[in-house]
């Protein structure tokens, strides 16, 4: 059992769900009230990540923000580095991949919110963000909580990306699932075993949760879990 | 229960594989994939014969074809993995072949302001250079080659923090040729393939820094093709093969290194 890689890829899916609370939060809000007719369109590139193949993501992650583009450059006269190979490199591809994970759940939890306790809390003079933040947030913790388990299991299990832009760096960018590949195919089945069944429990573990909290929740509103409402 | 049954038998013709009696299948080291796929086309235009091709570090590939692989022939990028593959019967021991010497350079893209050629090596001390591309020691020979390189220069301890590690030597190729590491040890087929002759510039690493790649090449014993697939080994001895390889930097095992010899 590699607890290096174990740690790593526990901070890794720390920041990028804490991460993903404050990105996602403003982003489902937007989604669930706005009346624009393309909003479509946004939903549709909010939900791209389930459907792309993480190597799409890897790809522009190294060629797009590499040293060659304007980006990368940009980057690089801001960090001395490139993206690539980088823990922040990893946070940026993280972000990106794991995105619907929380928005989607937010979202059906923000629009599962009676309207009329909107209107009600309206009528007593509130503004719409006071609304929220009174009458929406707190009817909304279960789907919060669904959001950051499943962004945070997401990233835990995430391999594609990395393969393509970690440099599988000690320490930096060598995750647990990059562990269990390597020691697959050095024929060290025992570590992997040891280490895919530690990452199997913690993966069971956080969707039992998220499920219970949807079965005997929080507060018993009817939306669905996941990405796939 | 009979719906069950023709759903199956409907999910195997739709599943089940199209290849050809004829198709053989090839699994070799990644510093064959801008050569091989060449030589397979001659091949196949010489003699009709199918050939289809798998790239990857030769560790992983030894490990799949341990794992039921359906590989014909496997071209490594050393000879142990074929040797460990002939000791534990997978692979047959007549067939294998020396088809050729694998070199190691170092490598960088042509913007890099690095002077190779009077420093060699010791480039890699440079402060400009922030991340150095190798490929992984624990599955490609070329990995492992390019770690005793660095130690033989005595710069391993010094530059092991800058090492980025590429899955195996085409990725890690790929990591210098996109710019995002500044160095790169690599295989010189990759550096003579059209897709980076004119991207950068490279630096043979002597043969005596690292164990000679003498890269192997063995038909496996799980193939039900071993004589389409001899005949293909066959064809690599040949002079059209031969200078082929060699406008990729492999040389001969026998003509010039007679150090290639030694077997662990």
């Amino acid at each position: 059992m590699n607890w290096e890689a174990f740690w790593l890829t526990v901070r890794l899916a720390g920041i990028v769900s804490t991460l993903l609370i404050a990105i996602g939060i403003p982003v489902a809000y937007w989604l669930t009230y706005s009346r624009w007719r393309w909003k479509f369109l946004v939903e549709a590139a909010v939900a791209l990540p389930i459907v792309l193949p993480p190597t799409v993501l890897g790809f522009y992650v190294l060629v797009a923000l590499g040293s060659r583009s304007p980006l990368g450059r940009w980057w690089e006269s801001l960090t001395g580095h490139t993206l690539a190979f980088t823990f922040e490199g990893l946070v940026i591809g993280s972000l990106l991949y794991s995105l619907p994970f929380a928005v989607q759940p937010f979202a059906a939890s923000f629009g599962a919110v009676d309207p009329n306790l909107l209107r009600a809390s309206a009528s007593l003079g509130h503004s719409p963000a006071r609304t929220f933040r009174r009458v929406v947030l707190p009817l909304s913790k279960a789907g919060l909580v669904t959001g950051f388990a499943l962004s945070f299991a997401h990233t835990l299990g995430e391999f594609g990306v990395v393969l393509m832009v970690g440099g599988n760096i000690p320490g930096v960018t060598r995750t647990i699932s990059i562990d269990i590949y390597d020691q697959v195919q050095t024929a060290n089945y025992s570590s992997a075993n040891q280490t895919a069944l530690v990452l199997l429990i913690i993966s069971f573990l956080l969707l039992s949760v998220v499920f219970g909290l949807n079965r005997y929740g929080l507060h018993r509103s009817p939306w669905a879990v996941g990405p796939w409402r | 229960m009979s719906s069950m049954t023709e759903m199956l038998a409907v999910f195997l013709l739709l599943t089940g594989s199209c290849a050809t009696a004829q198709e053989i299948t090839v699994a070799a080291a990644a510093d064959m994939s801008a050569v091989l796929p060449q030589l397979a086309a001659a091949y196949t235009k010489k003699t009709g014969q199918a050939v289809k091709l798998s790239f990857g570090a030769s560790g992983n590939l030894t490990n799949q074809i341990r794992n039921g692989a359906p590989f014909d022939v496997f071209f490594s990028a050393d000879e142990e993995y074929p040797q460990q593959l002939i000791a534990d019967g997978l692979a047959s021991n007549g067939t294998l072949y020396r088809y050729a010497v694998g070199r190691l350079v170092l490598w960088v893209p042509s913007d890099s302001p690095l002077e190779l050629s009077k420093l060699g090596m010791q480039a890699l001390l440079d402060p400009s250079v922030k991340k150095i591309a190798i490929a992984n020691p624990a599955t490609a020979p070329y990995g492992r080659a390019a770690a005793a390189a660095l130690r033989h220069f005595g710069i391993y301890d010094q530059v092991s923090g800058r090492l980025v590690i590429g899955e195996n030597v085409a990725q890690a190729a790929q990591f210098v040729e996109s710019g995002n590491a500044q160095a790169g040890l690599i295989a010189l087929s990759h550096a003579l393939a059209p897709a980076m002759k004119n991207q950068g510039r490279y630096w043979t690493v002597p043969l005596d820094a690292y164990p000679t790649l003498n890269q192997a090449a063995v038909v496996l014993s799980r193939s039900n093709q071993r004589d389409a697939a001899r005949k293909f080994l066959e064809f690599l001895r040949g002079a059209e093969a031969t200078s082929l390889l060699a406008s990729y930097g492999f040389s001969l095992p026998a003509e010039k290194h007679p150090s290639g010899e030694r077997v662990k």
